[in-house]
């Protein structure tokens, strides 16, 4: 069976012993900044990308991989622990899961959420393997004209998902695609918005605007608001779920692996929708539904579950298509590129060693955070309580000596304040600065498919309609649009987000 | 705020699109147009940053009909100090090296929070200092010049 081959192929990727290493730091980076208040895992990958341009390949996506999934770890041990979620998508966590810390089942709950995430990841990990394979075999035969209409796509759902002002996400993902463009024009060979600068003429860094926008734009934003955490966290006794707890989490898990595998894989939609549709649907079920929000295990399990399954499938369209769907998807495209791997459905056919790799090495990684969650809880807790004002300033030692090490030039430093300074900008007027990084990855890509497309059919823009899997794509963008403008819709929409 | 300005949030926004758009459209009209069958240069820019503009226009009215809360207030100090202090370190670090750009990153950097103390900056500077050494020259091999006539 070609499904066997392919884990075959990535158990011995993985299980390499510099690989298994570098999963490992991965996920521990990962819970640590999901337990530490104000880093996520957008910064710390941008300031950790220098620093695996050294690794090899399946090495840096690994570890940058388990960031990202470790992160939704350690956000839902704080969310638990002392009622502050140390990512969006644990929000919802908090609201049954601090209620349990109170009535002294914290270690329960804990438990819970570290085993409806493994349960979850799980489950996504054979997922990608049974969809990434025809996805990427359909992705093939994509011409110009599909793949711009699939990147439309791909930017619109980002944005209807997402919360704030959708008309406001569309220009900053617009501004991206412009911001994407400085640089040589690949095609004519001119120099665009460059101002003579010749730094400029290979483009803004990637990783400069990234950490510039999410590094110290985040620092800017946090610093004003700033307060100590106040934790008094509940002595952690007993760790396992009793026998009537299994019986109450078996169908939220499950429940919570299938919407949260269902909504990654949409672009945007990740693990934060996962979380909050999942709450919403247990909540709505569950014979215990008055329980909710005063401690209810299922609360706590079917986000949870959800939240992981969210985090991984979201790499389906990234590995198979080449298309990030929120901006940590974003980075490893920009990290692929830097490796000098062209993302794409070439990707598993060409380097089946790293993708399938990286597919297994999320599986391992998910064992490790069990293991790192359960029995090692109290060394995190410990964490929880690192003040802000001591940890930023480690945040700019890092992100001030891995941008300068890109290319070794002080103008990339220079840059990272200017991103820095753009991306608060963009916090004070309520732009989300996540679409530009979207927006940003894909101008180039996006201009150089819309002039292939268009020289293939002699100048004619109905080529975007008239072949059907492109005309479907965009009626979807169009109706996605719609449907979020519409008022009745919209209104939904801001209750499951306010929830 | 004016009362003209109702949702301040919204039309500052609308404005900033509105001039960036059109901006990158008045400096892509040096670069050649090309025509729909062979685009050049400044074909994607000039269409995205009029839609940009545009989008930006509907913005900024509807942050002229609609209310909408206030700023809220604006970090001025961390506005200044984190910014300057990358600046400064940029500055600082191929004259004086590594081991005085970062000290002067982080205490000025950490001035940017209302809870700042000499004491715990300066621990936190030698500290960090050293371990950056270790970590990023000595480990990682980065060529980071360390101090003025050592090092790369």
């Amino acid at each position: 069976m070609e499904l066997v081959e392919h884990i075959g192929i990535g158990l011995t990727s993985a299980l390499t012993f510099q690989n298994l290493l570098y999963c490992f730091i991965g996920v521990v980076l990962g819970t640590m900044v999901g337990i530490l208040p104000g880093l996520g895992p957008v910064a710390t990958i941008a300031m950790l990308l220098p620093a695996t341009f050294a690794l090899p390949p399946v090495a840096a996506l690994i570890m940058l991989a388990g960031i990202y999934y470790g992160a939704q770890y350690g956000g839902s041990t704080t969310a638990i622990l002392i009622n502050l979620p140390g990512e969006s998508s644990s929000v919802v966590t908090a609201l049954d899961g601090y209620q349990m810390a109170r009535q002294g089942r914290a270690g329960v709950a804990l438990a819970t959420s570290a085993i409806g995430s493994f349960f979850a990841g799980t489950v996504a990990t054979f997922l990608i393997m049974l969809f990434a394979p025809p996805l990427a075999e359909l992705a093939l035969k994509f011409g110009p004209a599909e793949y711009f209409s699939l990147m439309v796509l791909g930017l619109i759902a980002s944005v209807v998902l997402a919360h704030g002002s959708l008309l406001k996400a569309i220009g900053i993902i617009i501004l991206g695609l412009l911001i994407g463009l400085i640089g040589t024009d690949v095609t004519s060979g001119q120099q665009r918005f460059t101002f003579g600068v010749p730094e400029l003429s290979d483009g803004l860094g990637f990783v400069t605007v990234a950490m510039g926008m999410f590094g110290i734009g985040e620092i800017l934003a946090n610093i004003e608001h700033e307060q100590t955490r106040t934790a008094v966290v509940a002595k952690i006794t007993k760790l396992m779920p009793s026998k009537e707890d299994w019986k109450r989490i078996i169908g939220p898990i499950l429940r919570g692996t299938t919407f949260g595998s269902i909504l990654g894989i949409l672009p945007g939609g990740g693990s934060l929708l996962s979380s909050f549709a999942s709450y919403a649907i247990e909540k709505k079920i569950s014979k215990n539904s008055s329980e909710f929000g005063k401690g209810a295990i299922e609360g706590v399990a079917a986000p949870e579950s959800a939240n992981n399954a969210g985090a991984q499938t979201s790499f389906i369209p990234m590995l198979t298509l080449g298309i990030p769907s929120n901006p940590v998807m974003a980075l490893m495209v920009g990290a692929m590129i830097i490796q000098g791997i062209q993302p794409g459905p070439q990707v598993m056919s060409e380097q089946p060693a790293l993708f399938w790799g990286i597919v297994v090495s999320m599986w391992i990684g998910n064992l490790f955070l069990l293991v790192l969650n359960l029995p090692l809880i109290g060394m995190w807790v410990r964490m929880l309580t690192v003040p802000y004002h001591l940890l930023f300033p480690a945040v700019l030692v890092f992100c001030g000596i891995g941008v300068f090490s890109l290319n070794n030039s002080e103008f990339d430093i220079y840059g990272m304040a200017l991103f820095g300074i753009i991306g608060y900008v963009f916090t004070k007027l309520e732009c989300e600065p996540a679409p530009m990084m979207l927006g940003f990855i894909l101008g180039q890509m996006m201009e150089e498919y819309l002039r292939r497309a268009m020289t293939l059919s002699r100048g004619d823009p109905m080529v975007f309609l008239t072949r059907p899997i492109s005309a479907g794509m965009l009626i979807v963008a169009a109706i996605a649009i719609l449907a979020v403008a519409l008022p009745a819709l919209r209104k939904t929409r801001e209750v499951a987000f306010q929830e | 705020m004016s009362k003209l300005i109702r949702h301040p949030k919204d039309f500052w926004s609308g404005v900033m699109f509105v001039v960036l758009g059109l901006a990158f459209v008045w400096f892509a009209r040096d670069y050649p147009m090309g025509t729909s069958t062979r685009m050049g240069p400044a074909y994607f820019p000039t269409i995205l940053g009029y839609l940009l503009a545009a989008i930006g226009f509907i913005v900024l009215i509807r942050g002229l009909s609609t209310q909408g809360e206030g700023f809220g207030g604006f970090g001025w100090k961390g506005f200044f100090l984190i910014p300057g202090a990358i600046v400064i370190f940029g500055l600082l670090l191929r004259p004086a090296g590594l081991v005085i750009a970062l000290p002067v990153l982080i205490l000025v950097g950490a001035r940017a929070s209302h809870k700042f103390s000499w004491r715990a900056s300066i621990l936190l500077a030698v500290g960090l200092t050293i371990f950056s050494y270790f970590v990023f020259i000595r480990g990682l091999g980065l060529p980071i010049p360390v101090l003025r006539g050592i090092g790369g």
